[in-house]
């Protein structure tokens, strides 16, 4: 199979499983082979893709040329491929956890559930291999919508004004600000192609480049830099293994994972740092760090907290491409990895705790880790990698993004890094304090572990957060063209 | 070849000619057979043009070989060859479709008689593009007109009569101003000839009657092409027409006034009148502008899905507007290119709304309730050409406005005014589209309502292919857009 033809693959398999799972609705057994049969085959699709992405020949597909300036194409290039490669691995996990959730919870419209999760992974695939940016606009609002159903699953007054809040701020924020910007850099470059070194060097400057910055770095509001954040806390409605692989992973990571391919392939960082455009993006990401975790100080409810802490996880990757050094950038694309395994693991964890005890407050979790080791375990290594203490993968991108913020003489993104790991401390440690130091209620029912399945995906998850941080060099061989190209 | 030498004048002729035959046709089937047959003629001469002009450039032609200026000369260039192409596919469109609906709509006896009214529009429409003789346009006008209300008037309800009056009288207003304009230029010039007025025009002394013409001419035919303000006679006369008569209609025939409007003032007056660009867009900038809102904001409201689609014409025709009085190519190509997808997605909308009226009987939103249960294929169009109208990426619509908003672009600091507009009107026909949506899909028809089934084929497989358009050339851009480039570079270079 040619390139060309994976890449189309890759995009159709969850298609193809969407509609498997549509006419499978009524066998649950064969449902779930099916939504597993696809994110395996999808797995194996994508990582096939990486040995010719590792040797610099990432395979291109065009589908139509519009107009000169307007295509639906698509070429690999080692950001997408990594983002693509750890997103369709994690469905893979992440359903297996699902299934677990899903039946533990007796959740209703199990179907609808599965199908729209395919037609999200085929979305995020599409924005990993976008070839141009308006192919990956088409993608990235075909997400936005595929998870709308997802977010209002439960379909309760409360859950649907919430999912509104949700599909208005992305809709709002991409079609006001990014769409226009997508439009101007159309106009004025006359190509919307991510090439490698950018496309507008020379063609703007002065304000209008920073209104054009400003525009994309908020019109993407999957990467929820504050103040267009509201819609994460908002989707937190959603049942856990949403939160979990969309809003941990898939949604949040097409966010970061646009910023970055924007500033690199279309500003060029380069030109940015000629045009001295890194600092106030600095401080919109480090004002979002801090002030996220700040908020996620004050937050009672579990699920609500891990919202906060992954906004302020996001603009870590906001702020180190504004550090606009090839060390930080390596930090941006390693983090998007690694946060990504570490959420992903706590969200697990969280939904296990609810699936086992219905328990989703902070308060209620007293001595919950003598009931539920595995989980608990498994959440208090997703929370150091938070932190980022070592051995965990959390510290590895902290590591780089410091270094390049130390090469360069930033010392404020050291700061904030540095004010973030003590404020990520002080909501998280107290929770693994509570769950192993604490007595539990006397008067609570004994409940054990989650379902099995649960517990495989969390404990794998967590395993990989301490495997990544050993074995990270696969990473940073897939990434090092884009950093090493500086 | 003869015939082929001859294919601008039987643009005209022959839908001209067969009128009459028609008539003549007995029965229902006959005359409508003959009607679809002309127009399948005239598309393929209107292809064969398009073609011609294309590979060979503008094509002149002089009648009954009367050399110009003492003879009438027809002119056919790449803006007119794409008019003409809208004209004739429209017809041929509404009237594969129209059979059934005219049958249960149309109230004229024998109903041959509205096929020859048709053919006699056909006729007027087309000779109005390809005339390059200003008297000539408004004989063909009053053709069409003459016409045109003759197959409102044959509506299926008695407001057609009061639609069609207020009609008559606006679009003689219209007529007759612009008769006046041209019998101002032509006591300065001496001409009729398109092409000699604007030479000739640059010698005369007094430019004060060709100010007064081109105020007459240019609020004449505004009427004419119901542009904001001057639009009250549309949408009654849309919503009280039979359902195939508003397909002909919303697709190409005000476009057809705005087309010789934009002739005139670009390529007549805008040369030899100092100062006339700045006069032109300062006057119809404000009325577009206003329109794009306006016309959506009151689609919305409207509980009419006929009148609904009419104010939403209302308002796209203020982006063609736009773009001809940013007075810039890419401006100017942009509302070429916005006129010919807004002709597809309306001609795909109202054939859809024809096959709802077809088996609900009326167009009256609340009536519509379940239409997306019972009749799944033809909201499913009609949800396509909407998401076309509303601009959504891989749809027509979204290319017309991206180059008008690139055109926008170009005006610098005010263009992100006109920007802020062109996204304002954008929201609002979500909204509005959005309330036809949620109707036809989210409620369910009203209890004990009689079962409706989906249109026959032969209803469905013209509004798919009007539909399929507006996805083919959302995604296969480049043949439209090339021809609405060289559209805008004659009128813009041309005149110079």
């Amino acid at each position: 199979m040619t390139g060309q033809e994976t890449i189309l693959l890759a995009l159709a398999l969850p298609l193809l499983g969407t509609l498997g799972i549509a006419r499978a609705g009524r066998y649950p057994d064969l449902r779930e082979g099916v939504t597993l049969a696809t994110a395996i085959g999808l797995v194996i699709t994508v990582w096939s893709l990486i040995p010719a992405v590792m040797a610099g020949a990432g395979p291109a597909a065009t589908l139509f040329d519009i107009t000169p300036t307007l295509a639906v194409a698509f070429s690999v290039e080692p950001l997408g491929m990594l983002f693509a490669a750890f997103a369709s691995l994690l469905w893979v996990v992440n359903s297996v956890y699902a299934i677990g959730y899903m039946r533990g919870n007796k959740e209703k419209h199990q179907t609808r559930f599965y199908a729209c999760f395919a037609v999200a992974l085929s979305a995020a695939m599409g924005i990993a291999f976008a070839g141009n940016l308006f192919t990956l606009f088409l993608f990235y609002e075909v997400l936005t919508l595929s998870t709308y159903p997802l977010v209002a699953h439960k379909g309760d007054a409360a859950t649907v004004r919430s999912a509104r809040v949700y599909i208005g701020i992305l809709i709002g924020t991409s079609i006001g600000l990014l769409l226009p910007a997508i439009i101007w850099t159309g106009g004025i470059a006359g190509t919307l192609d991510f090439t490698p070194g950018g496309i507008l060097a020379g063609k703007i400057a002065g304000p209008a480049l920073a209104v054009l910055l400003a525009l994309y770095i908020f019109g993407i509001g999957k990467a929820a830099v504050m103040p267009v954040h509201r819609w994460l806390p908002a989707a937190m409605v959603a049942p856990t293994p949403v939160s979990a692989l969309l809003h941990a992973v898939a949604v949040v990571k097409a966010g970061v994972f646009t910023v970055a391919k924007v500033a690199v392939y279309i500003f060029g960082i380069d030109f940015l740092k000629e045009q001295g455009m890194g600092t106030w993006l600095m401080i919109a990401a480090a004002t979002t760090i801090l002030l996220a975790s700040l908020v996620a100080l004050r937050q009672t409810n579990l699920k609500r907290l891990l919202a906060y802490s992954t906004i302020s996880q996001l603009s870590y990757v906001v702020l180190a491409v504004s550090v606009l050094a090839p060390l930080s950038l390596l930090g941006a694309a390693f983090h998007l990895v690694g946060h990504a395994f570490a959420k992903i693991t706590l969200f697990f964890a969280a939904g296990s705790i609810y699936t086992a005890s219905k328990k989703t407050e902070l308060g209620q979790l007293d001595g919950i880790g003598r009931l539920m080791p595995w989980t608990m375990a498994a959440f208090t290594i997703g929370a150091l990698s938070m932190i980022g203490i070592p051995p965990t993968v959390g510290f590895v991108s902290k590591w780089f993004i410091m270094g390049g913020a130390m090469e360069t003489g930033q010392y404020l993104v050291v700061a904030t890094l540095a004010l973030s790991t003590l404020l990520n401390a002080g909501y998280f440690l107290p929770i693994v304090y509570r769950a192993f130091a604490k007595a539990p209620p006397v008067d609570a029912k004994p409940h054990g572990e989650a379902p099995l399945p649960i517990v495989v995906a969390l404990s794998f998850t967590a395993l990989m957060v301490i495997v990544l941080f050993f074995l990270n060099q696969p990473v940073l061989d897939l990434i090092g063209p884009v950093t090493g190209g500086l | 070849m003869i015939a082929a030498h001859h294919l601008p004048v039987l643009q005209v002729v022959l839908p001209l000619v067969a009128a009459p035959l028609a008539v003549l046709c007995p029965g229902t089937r006959a005359p409508w057979v003959a009607a679809v047959l002309v127009s399948l003629a005239a598309f393929a001469i209107a292809v064969t043009l398009a073609f011609k002009v294309a590979t060979t450039g503008a094509i002149a032609y002089e009648l009954g070989g009367w050399p110009v200026p003492y003879g009438i000369g027809l002119h056919i260039d790449n803006f007119s060859s794409l008019m003409l192409l809208l004209i004739t596919g429209a017809s041929l469109a509404a009237l594969l479709h129209g059979k059934p609906v005219i049958d249960k709509e149309v109230q004229s006896r024998p109903v041959s008689l509205f096929y020859g009214a048709w053919l006699l529009a056909v006729a007027g429409l087309a000779g109005m593009v390809v005339t390059g003789d200003a008297f000539n346009v408004f004989v063909f006008m009053e053709i069409s007109s003459l016409a045109t209300y003759v197959l409102i008037a044959a509506g299926p309800t008695r407001t057609a009569f009061s639609a069609v009056f207020k009609y008559i009288i606006m679009g003689s207003i219209g007529a007759m101003f612009y008769l006046i304009g041209v019998g101002l230029v032509y006591m300065m010039t001496g001409t009729l000839n398109m092409a000699d007025m604007a030479a000739r025009l640059h010698g005369v002394d007094d430019v004060v009657p060709v100010l007064a013409a081109a105020g007459f001419i240019t609020v004449g035919l505004l009427l004419k092409a119901a542009i904001f303000p001057l639009h009250a006679w549309m949408p009654n006369a849309y919503a009280a027409a039979p359902s195939t008569v508003a397909v002909f209609l919303a697709a190409c025939s005000t476009k057809v006034a705005l087309y010789v409007l934009i002739r005139f003032d670009l390529g007549i007056f805008q040369p030899s009148l100092e100062g006339h660009d700045i006069q032109f867009s300062a006057f119809l900038m404000p009325f577009a502008l206003v329109a794009m809102i306006t016309g959506s904001l009151i689609a919305i409201f409207e509980k009419d899905l006929k009148r609904l689609l009419a104010f939403s014409s209302v308002a796209q025709l203020g982006y063609i507007v736009l773009g001809a009085s940013l007075l810039t190519a890419a401006g100017m190509s942009a509302g070429i290119l916005h006129l010919f997808n807004h002709a597809l997605m309306k001609a795909a909308l109202f054939l859809a709304v024809g096959s709802l009226v077809y088996r609900y009987g009326s167009a009256k939103l609340a009536d519509l309730a379940g239409a997306g249960r019972a009749m799944p294929w033809t909201m499913a169009a009609f949800t396509v050409a909407a998401l076309s109208l509303v601009g959504v990426p891989l749809t027509a619509g979204f290319i017309s406005k991206w180059y008008l908003v690139l055109a926008a672009m170009e005006e610098g600091t005010f263009g992100w005014f006109l920007i802020a507009v062109i996204l304002a009107s954008s929201l609002l026909a979500v909204i509005y589209v959005w309330r036809v949506i949620e109707v036809a899909y989210f409620r369910p028809a009203p209890e004990g309502a009689p079962a409706v089934k989906e249109a026959p084929w032969y209803l469905l497989a013209p509004t798919w292919a009007l539909a399929g358009l507006n996805i083919y050339f959302g995604l296969a851009a480049n043949a439209p857009n090339g021809l609405a480039a060289r559209a805008a570079a004659d009128l813009l270079g041309g005149g110079a």
